[in-house]
C-alpha cells in the first residue's frame, strides 16, 4: 500500500529577469526536504531578477510542508521587491495560498512578549496580595450578611443542600479521621514514653496524650484533613459551576450565590467540625491506650481513670472552640477560591490548589494566635 | 474520485446494554462531504465517536479503505487514526496552552520536524483558518467561532486525509456558520480531504453536503441515505421530510387537509 517516496528537490534556473524555481519530488511532513536558504540567497544577492516563476511538472505528492516553504519564499520575495507569478503553481496550491491571504493579519493582533523585570514581578506579587486581602474582606462581609439573613430566617437556600453537605463533610470523613487520630495518639504516647519512663512515670503518658489531643492535636489534625478533603471539594465544585455558568444562572434566577451555595457549606462545616474534633480526641486517647497498655505495664483501667482526671472541661472546650474556628476558615478558603475561579479547566485546578494552601495557612496562623491568647489568659 | 474511503458494516452501537443505533451500513467516498444527520439524541455524535476509534461498536466494524479499525491491534489502529483529524463541538482546545501550542501538540508528538518548521507550520495552519497573528492567545481569550476555527487548525495539523466535524456550526451566528461552511468546502477542494460532518443545521446540510445518512431515534437505525437535496426531492419518509423541511411538511399536509374539508 505504501508508495515509495521520491526525494524532494528544488532547483533554481537563473534566466534574468526571471528566476525559475523547479520543485520536484514528494514534499511530505515525514521526509527530508532540501534547504531553502540557497534559493533565498539567490533572491537576495541578485537584483537582476524581477519575477519568480515556478515549474512543478515533476512535483509529486505534497502537503503543508511545501506550503510553509512556499509562503516563506513568497514573503521573502515580496520583501525584496520581486514579484512572484503564483499562476505557475498547481491550482490546489493557488487555492490554499488565496485562503491563507484571505484574512490578513491585523496590526495589533499579535502579542508582544515583553521582558518583565524582577522589580515588576515583586510589584505584581504585592498587588496580587493586596487584591487577595481585599477579596477576602469582601467575601467575609458578604458571608456575614448572609449569615445575618439566615438568623433572621430570610436566607434562600435549600435545606436538603445543607443536609447533603453535612453528610459529605461529616460521616464520610470518619474513616480517614479515625486512622489519622489513632496514629497521632499512638505517636504522642511513644514520644512521651521516651522521657517519662526515665522516671518510671509511664502512667503520665495518659495525661500527655489526653491533654495533647484534646487541646491541640485533635483539632489541628481534623482541620488539616478537612482542608485537604472538604476545602478542595468546595473549590472544585464551585469552580466547575463557575466554568459552566451555573452561578450566573443562579444569579439570573434571583438567587444570591452567597446564600444559596456558600452558606450551606459554611454552616455544615461549622456544625460538623466540633463533633469531628471530639471524635478525633477519643480516637487519639484510644491510640495512646493501645501503646501504654501493651508496652508500659499500665492497666487499661489506670490509663482511663488517669485520662479522665487529666482532661478538664476547659481543655475539651478550648479544643472544640478552636476546631469550630478552623471550620469557618476551611469553608471560607474553599468557597472563596471556588467563587473566584476563572472560566477554564486549568483555573479549577488552580482554585483547588490555592484553597488547600490558603486553608492550611489560615489554620496554622489561627492556631498559633489562639494558643498564645489561651496561654496569656491562663486558660 | 469516488473511491470508497471509509465504510461502516452492520454496526450496532450501545452504551452498556442500551442500544443507540443498529444495523448501520454506509460508505464514505474520497472527496465526499458526508453528512450524518438526525434529531437531537439519536446517536449522531456517538456514531462519530465510533468512527474515530473512541468507542468500540457492540457488533460490526469500521473500515478505513480495506483495513478494519476494530479488528486491528492497538498499534495499527493508532496508525489508521493518525490519518484523521477531529473538530469537537466546542473546539476542545486545551485551555492551559496557547493556540500555537495547541496546534503544535500533534506535530511535536508525531513528526520529527524542527522547532522552526513547526512554528512555520503552525502559523500557516492558523492563517488558513483566518487566525493569522493569534498564535500567543489563550483559548479563553477568543470568541466561540474563533475557538472553533482554532480547533480546526489543530485538527488539520497533521494533514489528515479525513476530517470529522461534530456540530461545526452549533453556537455560531448565521454569518460565521456560513463562513465556516465555505472554509470546510474550500479545504476539501484544495486539500483533497474527505469530510464527515455531524449536524442538524439544515442550511449547511444543503449548502455543502454531497451525501448523507439520516439516523432515526425511534426505529434506532438509519432510514435514509443519499445526497441531501435528492432526499428532499424524492424521499417519501415522513420523518425525513419533516426533518429536512423543519416540520413544514407536516403543517402543509394539515393545511392541505383543511383545504380539502373547506
Amino acid at each position: 500500500m505504501t508508495i515509495e517516496n521520491r526525494p524532494a528537490n528544488i532547483i533554481v534556473n537563473c534566466n534574468a529577469p526571471f528566476l525559475e524555481i523547479v520543485i520536484e519530488g514528494d514534499w511530505l511532513l515525514d521526509v527530508e526536504i532540501p534547504n531553502l536558504e540557497l534559493v533565498l540567497a539567490k533572491l537576495s544577492d541578485g537584483s537582476e531578477f524581477k519575477q519568480v516563476v515556478f515549474s512543478t511538472v515533476s512535483l509529486g505528492r505534497w502537503d503543508s510542508l511545501l506550503m510553509t516553504e512556499l509562503i516563506r519564499l513568497i514573503a521573502y520575495s515580496a520583501e525584496k521587491g520581486i514579484s512572484v507569478d503564483i499562476k505557475t503553481l498547481p491550482a490546489g496550491i493557488q487555492g490554499l495560498l488565496s485562503l491563507v491571504a484571505a484574512v490578513p493579519e491585523r496590526a495589533g493582533d499579535r502579542r508582544q512578549t515583553l521582558h518583565v523585570s524582577w522589580l515588576e514581578i515583586i510589584g505584581n506579587c504585592g498587588l496580587h496580595l493586596l487584591n487577595d486581602v481585599n477579596a477576602l474582606i469582601m467575601f467575609v462581609g458578604n458571608l456575614t450578611l448572609s449569615v445575618t439573613a439566615f438568623f433572621r430566617g430570610k436566607a434562600h437556600f435549600r435545606w436538603i443542600d445543607l443536609w447533603r453537605n453535612i453528610q459529605d463533610c461529616g460521616p464520610s470523613a470518619l474513616p480517614i479521621i479515625t486512622l489519622i487520630s489513632l496514629l497521632v495518639g499512638l505517636i504522642l504516647a511513644f514520644v512521651g514514653s521516651v522521657q517519662l519512663s526515665l522516671f518510671g512515670a509511664q502512667l503520665y503518658i495518659a495525661d500527655l496524650v489526653g491533654l495533647g489531643m484534646s487541646r491541640e492535636m485533635g483539632g489541628l489534625m481534623t482541620a488539616v484533613i478537612m482542608s485537604g478533603r472538604t476545602a478542595a471539594a468546595y473549590a472544585a465544585q464551585l469552580g466547575t459551576m463557575q466554568v459552566n455558568n451555573e452561578i450566573d444562572a443562579l444569579e439570573a434566577m434571583g438567587f444570591d450565590p452567597m446564600e444559596f451555595l456558600v452558606l450551606p457549606r459554611v454552616l455544615a462545616l461549622i456544625f460538623v467540625m466540633p463533633l469531628l474534633c471530639l471524635y478525633a480526641d477519643l480516637m487519639g486517647v484510644i491510640g495512646g491506650a493501645l501503646v501504654t497498655v501493651n508496652f508500659f505495664e499500665v492497666s487499661l483501667f489506670e490509663y482511663l481513670s488517669r485520662t479522665v482526671n487529666a482532661i478538664h472541661v476547659t481543655d475539651l472546650s478550648v479544643g472544640i472552640f478552636k476546631c469550630a474556628v478552623f471550620g469557618i476558615l476551611i469553608a471560607l478558603s474553599g468557597c472563596m477560591r471556588g467563587m473566584q475561579c476563572g472560566r477554564s479547566a486549568s483555573e479549577v485546578g488552580d482554585a483547588t490548589t490555592s484553597a488547600v494552601v490558603t486553608g492550611i495557612v489560615f489554620i496554622v496562623i489561627a492556631d498559633s494566635l489562639m494558643t498564645i491568647i489561651c496561654n496569656r489568659l491562663g486558660i | 474520485m469516488s473511491s470508497p474511503y471509509l465504510s461502516v458494516k452492520d454496526m450496532t452501537m450501545a452504551y452498556g446494554d442500551f442500544i443507540i443505533q443498529r444495523d448501520l451500513n454506509f460508505t464514505i467516498n474520497r472527496g465526499d462531504i458526508f453528512v450524518i444527520m438526525g434529531g437531537s439524541g439519536c446517536g449522531k455524535s456517538t456514531l462519530l465517536m465510533h468512527l474515530i476509534g473512541l468507542h468500540r461498536p457492540l457488533v460490526g466494524d469500521v473500515f478505513y479503505g480495506k483495513e478494519s479499525l476494530w479488528q486491528a491491534d492497538y498499534k495499527t489502529r493508532k496508525s489508521l487514526l493518525r490519518r484523521t483529524g477531529v473538530l469537537f463541538q466546542s473546539g476542545a482546545l486545551l485551555s492551559s496552552m496557547t493556540l500555537a501550542e495547541n496546534v503544535a501538540l500533534p506535530l511535536t508528538e508525531h513528526t520529527r520536524l524542527t522547532a522552526q518548521h513547526i512554528r512555520r507550520l503552525v502559523s500557516y495552519k492558523l492563517a488558513l483558518v483566518g487566525l493569522a497573528g493569534f498564535e500567543d492567545y489563550y483559548p479563553a481569550e477568543l470568541s466561540g467561532g474563533m475557538q472553533k476555527r482554532a480547533g480546526l487548525a489543530r485538527a488539520m495539523a497533521l494533514d489528515p486525509e479525513i476530517l470529522f466535524f461534530d456540530e461545526p456550526s452549533a453556537g455560531l451566528d448565521p454569518v460565521s456558520a456560513k463562513l465556516l461552511d465555505d472554509l470546510i468546502r474550500s479545504l476539501r477542494d484544495h486539500l483533497g480531504a474527505t469530510i464527515v460532518i455531524v449536524t442538524h443545521e439544515l442550511a449547511s446540510i444543503f449548502a455543502i453536503g454531497t451525501y448523507s445518512v439520516f439516523l432515526d431515534m425511534e426505529t434506532k437505525t438509519m432510514i435514509a441515505s443519499g445526497p441531501p437535496k435528492q432526499l428532499l426531492a424524492e424521499s417519501n419518509d415522513p420523518k425525513v421530510l419533516r426533518f429536512l423541511t423543519r416540520g413544514a411538511s407536516e403543517n402543509s399536509s394539515i393545511s392541505a387537509i383543511k383545504n380539502q374539508r373547506a
